[in-house]
């Protein structure tokens, strides 16, 4: 009798070896994989899966990479027997590293689907190797109404000389009126990509123009127009509630200052958009004014970093289900008024309107014939790198506003693109 | 032959030693092996690794980052082996001399060792950052300040795991040999040093062995404290990240988006094995000397 217990038991135990090992999937039809890369998206996204399970029979299995830990999680999921069949290649450093596994989506279903090709990267070839599946914009978002609560109005907005007025004045009366210009501008890993990545593209963004627009990442920057970028990063630090150098550690809630009308102004994007419109449902989203000459006429920086790839690894069957999946996502009426619910504007032809306020300020201002600043920053070579030294030098410059400590925030951003560019391509 | 199959136990030997030793053929020797393999790669995915030779080996001993978080690790490694086995030891020998409530404070010491490290750099950095912010400065602005922070944590950490191991060495010096020593008119300190500490060189050993793999392999209060902040930025645009350990900079390599960069990294984690290993051994073999028999 006990051999017999024995024997089932290491049984169980081999059993459940084995079932840890592998899930299996039933092929012949084909499966969807989808590595999702916005922890705030995964919610929706596990419904959608469940709702195209439930009418198509197709499985579709999301898994969503925890927030800054994308590439890692790609790394060792691509690596599997039954890696991701639709995964994100987001910027030309995507591109460079993950191209060579997506299939070229050219003339494909989904591409046909597109209303613009404004969101979509190519490799050296000319492949599509990955789709905008929706786009966003960033700016600084505003609460006009405290703005009037200070005497001003939004129409002195309209370029650096008048944010800087206003945000100085603003400052300077904080104790009298209760509420401060700038929400703070933590340097942590939570915070500081909103400058290091969102504000510094209004440099790359002018050279970019200059130089008649890039089509792959330069080899080296001038730096010609680090001196706006200081404009409008000392405007934020010095007219802020939080002193400048207590933002190494961060620990401020940023968002919050706003949404409790503790600050008037905020640096970050669209997707902010459902969190303050609750409570400051009159936000307005302005560009980055910073000096530039005819900035009057500048709109919001719009572009994306969410574009879906197809893993040419995978089967044709698989292939085929994910782009089934997708033209569903973007084309199927229920399925499609999710997706603009979480990430705003669609750029597909059949998807319907998006409601977020900030996205349709950025569509006003093109509207109003201003130049939209696109998305240089996406070509930031071996990115995380190269953002880390640029925390690292403001961390330097924010607790000394030293010309000496400018200096290497310089060095880090200009000399230190032509560094990471090497580092990467060399 | 014929006795082994009629012992029970000897003959369903292979039932209870096979799902273990397979689990750590998997989880352990075949990745041990394969990782060292894919040192000599150039590779993104494993599966279509390429063969290159020595070429990633040549680049890892070139990169001067590699080479500043080697002098940085070591020198980590040798400040925190002293601080943690001076203060372990002498947390262990106070509350051997029947201390009120010494079980108590065992417990109490023993107790940070139960976080996990990723965890703990953060609540430090929390406190650190409260004290430094008085002054205007913050964790992350020198290395100074993250050496000696990663040192507090480290002590904070492992003191007490260390006291354990000392406590039951010093539980085990023949109370035979005290009492000699007493009789023969030995003062408190010939007695610590002539009589204690010969008898816990075996508690010695280990902890300092402990204490000195900890130190070079630490990885994730690292990651959460400083994540190698300050970083020296060169005239040319490069930088060196003054507070990063080999640990993390083997990580912040493979995630560089050269893709040359992940075999780079995976020589840089042999070449670490190695240096761990090697360090490792020779400080048992020196120590084991000096352990006396009973």
């Amino acid at each position: 009798m006990k051999k017999i217990i024995a024997l089932a038991l290491t049984l169980v135990m081999v059993f459940a070896l084995a079932a840890a090992g592998g899930t299996a999937y039933a092929d012949s039809e084909g499966s969807v994989y989808w590595l999702n890369f916005k922890p705030e998206l995964d919610e929706a996204a596990q419904g959608l899966a469940k709702l195209y399970t439930e009418k198509t029979g197709v499985p579709v299995k999301v898994v969503t990479a925890a927030s800054g830990t994308y590439s890692q999680t790609l790394t060792s999921e691509m690596d599997k027997s039954s890696a991701p069949t639709l995964f994100i290649i987001g910027n030309q450093a995507g591109v460079k590293e993950w191209g060579e596994f997506a299939m070229d989506l050219t003339d494909t279903p989904i591409a046909n689907e597109l209303s613009t090709d404004a969101y979509n990267l190519y490799d050296e070839d000319g492949r599509l190797v990955s789709i905008g599946y929706c786009y966003e914009c960033y700016g600084i978002i505003v609460n006009p109404d405290l703005i009037e609560a200070a005497g001003h109005s939004m129409d002195e907005l309209e370029n650096f000389e008048g944010l800087k007025a206003v945000a100085e004045d603003i400052h300077a009366r904080a104790d009298e009126l209760g509420f401060d210009a700038f929400s703070s501008s933590d340097m942590d890993g939570s915070s500081s990509w909103r400058f290091t990545g969102h504000m510094a593209n209004l440099e790359y963004f002018y050279e970019e123009r200059d130089a008649g627009g890039w089509t792959e990442c330069p080899a080296e920057l001038s730096g010609a127009y680090m001196e706006n970028f200081k404009n409008l990063y000392d405007l934020c630090i010095n007219n802020s509630l939080t002193d400048p150098k207590d933002l190494a550690t961060g620990g401020h809630d940023a968002e919050n200052e706003f949404k409790t009308g503790k600050a008037a102004f905020f640096v970050n994007g669209s997707w902010e958009y459902a969190a303050v419109s609750k409570d400051v449902p009159n936000a307005t989203m302005i560009p980055y004014y910073c000096g530039v000459e005819g900035e009057e006429k500048a709109g919001l920086n719009c572009g994306t970093e969410n574009c879906w790839a197809i893993n040419d690894m995978a089967s044709d069957a698989d292939k085929k289900a994910t782009m089934d999946f997708m033209v569903w996502l973007v084309s199927d009426p229920e399925a499609a008024g999710i997706m603009v619910e979480q990430l705003g504007i669609l750029p597909y032809k059949n998807a319907p309107e998006s409601e977020n306020g900030f996205l349709t300020d950025a569509a006003d201002y093109i509207a109003d014939g201003c130049y939209v600043m696109d998305w240089a920053t996406n070509y930031q070579p071996n990115v995380d790198e190269y953002r880390a030294a640029l925390v690292s030098a403001l961390n330097a410059y924010n607790a000394d506003q030293s010309d000496a400590n400018w200096e290497q925030v310089k060095t880090a951003f200009v000399d230190g693109w032509a560094v990471q560019y090497q580092a990467a391509n060399g | 032959m014929k006795g082994i199959f009629k012992n029970p136990l000897r003959r369903w030997f292979w039932l209870f030693l096979g799902p273990v030793t397979a689990a750590f053929a998997i989880g352990f020797v075949w990745p041990f092996f394969q990782g060292i393999y894919l040192s000599f790669c150039k590779f993104k995915l494993i599966r279509n690794a390429k063969f290159i030779g020595l070429d990633n080996y040549a680049a890892a001993l070139k990169d001067p980052t590699f080479m500043h978080a080697f002098w940085y690790t070591a020198l980590f490694a040798l400040v925190s082996l002293l601080f943690i086995n001076i203060l372990g030891f002498a947390a262990a020998y106070v509350l051997t001399q029947g201390v009120k409530g010494s079980n108590l404070y065992r417990t109490v010491f023993f107790m940070p060792n139960l976080i996990g490290g990723i965890v703990l750099g953060y609540i430090w950095s929390m406190i650190f950052d409260g004290i430094l912010s008085r002054y205007g400065t913050s964790i992350l602005m020198e290395t100074k300040y993250g050496f000696w922070g990663l040192i507090i944590l480290m002590c904070w950490q492992q003191i007490g795991y260390m006291m354990i191991i000392y406590i039951a060495g010093l539980q085990s010096v023949p109370e035979d040999m005290l009492e000699a020593a007493k009789i023969d008119g030995a003062s408190k300190w010939q007695t610590l040093f002539r009589v204690t500490i010969p008898n816990v060189m075996p508690s010695i050993t280990i902890c300092t062995f402990l204490s000195l793999t900890n130190g070079f392999k630490l990885f994730d209060q690292n990651l959460a404290l400083t994540g190698g902040l300050p970083f020296i930025i060169q005239p040319d645009g490069s930088n060196i990240k003054t507070t990063e350990m080999l640990a993390l900079n083997i990580y912040n390599t493979f995630y560089n988006s050269n893709s040359a960069s992940k075999g780079v990294a995976q020589a840089k984690a042999v070449l670490f094995f190695i240096l761990v290993a090697g360090i490792g051994l020779a400080q048992l073999a020196y120590t084991r000397k000096r352990e006396v028999q009973q």
